[in-house]
């Protein structure tokens, strides 16, 4: 079947293919050009290349299950897609989450929204020539994932903000690691700004290049950044607050023309603002007890026992991620047990905490939400990251959607090219920050 | 769910009598289920200016299968001046599943549309480029439907020419 464009372009024009395969397409789109010269007279956008189901998929996980799916999807932040699907289904059940959970979630899902900021501005600016801000970038990019390596265990799929609070304990020395990913990304955006900000190749390729008006960009339900950097005022952790976002104090950065320039320069001073809601949190955060071996029996010695007895002493080792043993439970996950998984401790040396164990992971028991649907949002990297989740009181949710913001983002993207040169695509694509996962889910 | 009234629903239910068939609201949502025949009207008076929802921030279908009629469109409004959302649910038989489109309201009605055509096979009246937005040109069938089976395989295509 032809495509839109295939059948409306004129004769005499040059069709040509922007991807899938492309550099500068991050992830897999593809862009059909119909030019005049180097002139973009139309344009349409092809996705579903990364299409894998999520939706599908999650259908048929359970609550529990279908957490490592959410990581998927936003793959630079994929904290604040855990943080916004496991919000969604709390809305649901109705639980209060522990405070020092509370501050720990703040505190990853704002290191995420850096590191992809960081990656999008990154990309960018090597598309338009600028390599140096690259590298600078995806720098102190790995700063801030040693912290999150730290804590999760790992990188990109991190599965670790839960139902009920999070999966463990920050790192006992996290916090020099916290203060060196804050110095450095200081210091980077510091550089970058002076690198890009007065830069004539920069601006010549990003100033009032793609301009979307205030009422253009709702029209096509942007959020996010890229909203605001139409000059339109919101942000869902000012207009709808959740976890400890109304005690903090940061600004929302605005910008005023909406093209790239403003796009890029959003996105630095927001990194700036979620340098500094961390360092309202870090003061917050009452340091972790520092020892995670508690004194105690070896692991195989109290399990040995556990076959007569019940132990005595607690285990000396804990047998998962540092900081989820049973003494840090109350601090970190909810106290209503039908919603958490048991300790491990408990699961190896006592009946009632094996029984416990089966009844939340046997089929058909778990986590089972009340009968209705719920509609959650957090702000993601990118805007507006919404869950809409239909629940039948099984234990796998009757049909789960994502608003991806990003989808809205791109769909405008036809509109945004047009009548620019062929080059402009570039900046204008990365300006975006479109994320295939995300996109095609 | 509580039979609480807001001013946005009242006032649909004055505006709209015959069309709105019931309002609630779940979990601090406010809902309004609505006959399909009236979604255009009904989307557009929502959209004016004293009510003021100028943002569709989501646009999706959920699958009722075994209940008559079968699919539930699912609409989800945002207004910026009142910070409210708003959600209009309308349901869409098996036998005739279409609905108006709205992309003459909201331009990204475009895409969401596409995609709901793609995974739930609803049609969208006056829509101006109906494709797949996700699946490939001969992928049979509508995957999010409830009776399309999770690891069912398709045939290859052949190249295209």
């Amino acid at each position: 079947m032809p495509t839109r464009i295939e059948r409306e372009a004129r004769p005499e024009s040059l069709l040509i293919n922007m991807g899938p395969s492309h550099p500068a397409m991050h992830g897999t789109i593809r862009i059909m050009l119909e030019l005049d010269g180097e002139k973009i007279l139309n344009s349409e956008v092809e996705i579903g290349y990364l299409h894998r189901g999520f939706e599908k998929m999650c259908e048929n996980r359970t609550y529990f299950n279908l957490l490592p799916y959410t990581d998927r999807l936003n793959y630079v932040s994929p904290l604040i897609n855990n943080l916004g699907y496991v919000m969604t289904v709390e809305k649901m059940l109705g639980i209060e989450v522990p405070r020092r959970a509370q501050l720990i979630r703040v505190l990853m899902s704002e290191l995420s929204r850096i590191s992809d900021h960081l990656t999008c501005l990154a990309a960018m600016a090597m598309e338009c020539g600028a390599f140096t801000v690259f590298l600078y970038k995806i720098k102190a990019r790995e700063f801030i994932w040693d912290v999150i390596e730290w804590t999760t265990g790992a990188r990109m799929t991190t599965s670790y903000i839960r139902i009920g609070g999070v999966r463990a304990d920050l790192h006992p020395d996290y916090r020099p690691a916290l203060e060196k990913a804050i110095t450095e990304t200081r210091q980077v955006l510091k550089d970058v700004h002076g690198l890009l900000d007065k830069n004539k190749i920069f601006l010549n390729r990003t100033r009032d290049i793609a301009v979307i008006k205030p009422e253009e960009a709702i029209n096509f339900g942007w959020t996010g950044p890229c909203l605001r950097s139409t000059g339109v005022y919101y942000d869902v952790r000012k207009a709808h607050p959740y976890l400890v976002y109304n005690e903090l104090d940061f600004e929302v950065p605005l910008g005023e023309r909406g093209d790239n320039y403003d796009r890029y320069m959003v996105r630095m001073l927001e990194m700036e603002q979620s340098l500094r809601i961390i360092e309202q949190v870090m003061a917050q955060l009452p340091a972790s007890p520092p020892e995670i071996m508690a004194d105690g029996l070896e692991p195989y010695e109290a399990i040995k026992q556990a076959r007569r007895q019940r132990p005595e002493k607690p285990i000396k080792l804990s047998p998962n991620l540092e900081g989820a043993e049973k003494h840090r439970y109350p601090e970190i996950l909810c106290s209503d047990r039908r919603y958490v998984p048991p300790p491990k401790e408990e699961v190896y040396t006592t009946i009632e905490g094996l029984i416990s164990h089966f009844k939340f992971f046997m089929k058909g028991h778990g986590i089972r939400p009340p009968k209705g649907e719920v509609y959650f949002a957090v702000e993601g990297g990118n805007g507006e990251l919404g869950f809409y989740i239909v629940s039948d009181g099984t234990d796998k949710p009757y049909r789960l959607h994502l608003r991806a913001p990003c989808f809205h983002i791109v769909s405008a993207l036809e509109f945004l090219i047009k009548g620019h040169m062929v080059a402009d695509v570039i900046p204008t694509f990365g300006s975006l920050n479109m994320i295939g996962g995300e996109l095609d889910r | 769910m509580e039979m609480e009234e807001t001013e946005i629903l009242a006032k649909l239910k004055n505006k709209f009598p015959q069309q709105v068939k019931e309002t609630f609201i779940s979990l601090g949502m406010e809902v309004a289920v609505i006959d399909k025949e009236a979604l255009f009207e009904v989307m557009s008076f929502l959209k004016e200016k004293p009510q003021d929802y100028a943002m569709l921030l989501d646009l999706t279908c959920v699958d009722y299968l075994g209940e008559e009629p079968r699919f539930e469109m699912v609409y989800h409004l945002f207004s910026l001046s009142s910070n409210r959302r708003l959600r209009i649910k309308a349901r869409v038989s098996e036998k005739e599943p279409r609905i108006a489109s709205l992309t003459p309201l909201w331009r990204n009605a475009n895409w969401l549309e596409r995609e709901v055509y793609d995974l739930f096979g609803i049609e969208f009246v006056g829509h101006p480029d109906l494709r797949r937005i996700f699946m490939y040109d001969g992928f049979e069938g509508h995957p999010l439907r409830k009776d399309y089976p999770l690891r069912l395989r398709q045939p290859r295509i052949k190249f295209r020419k």
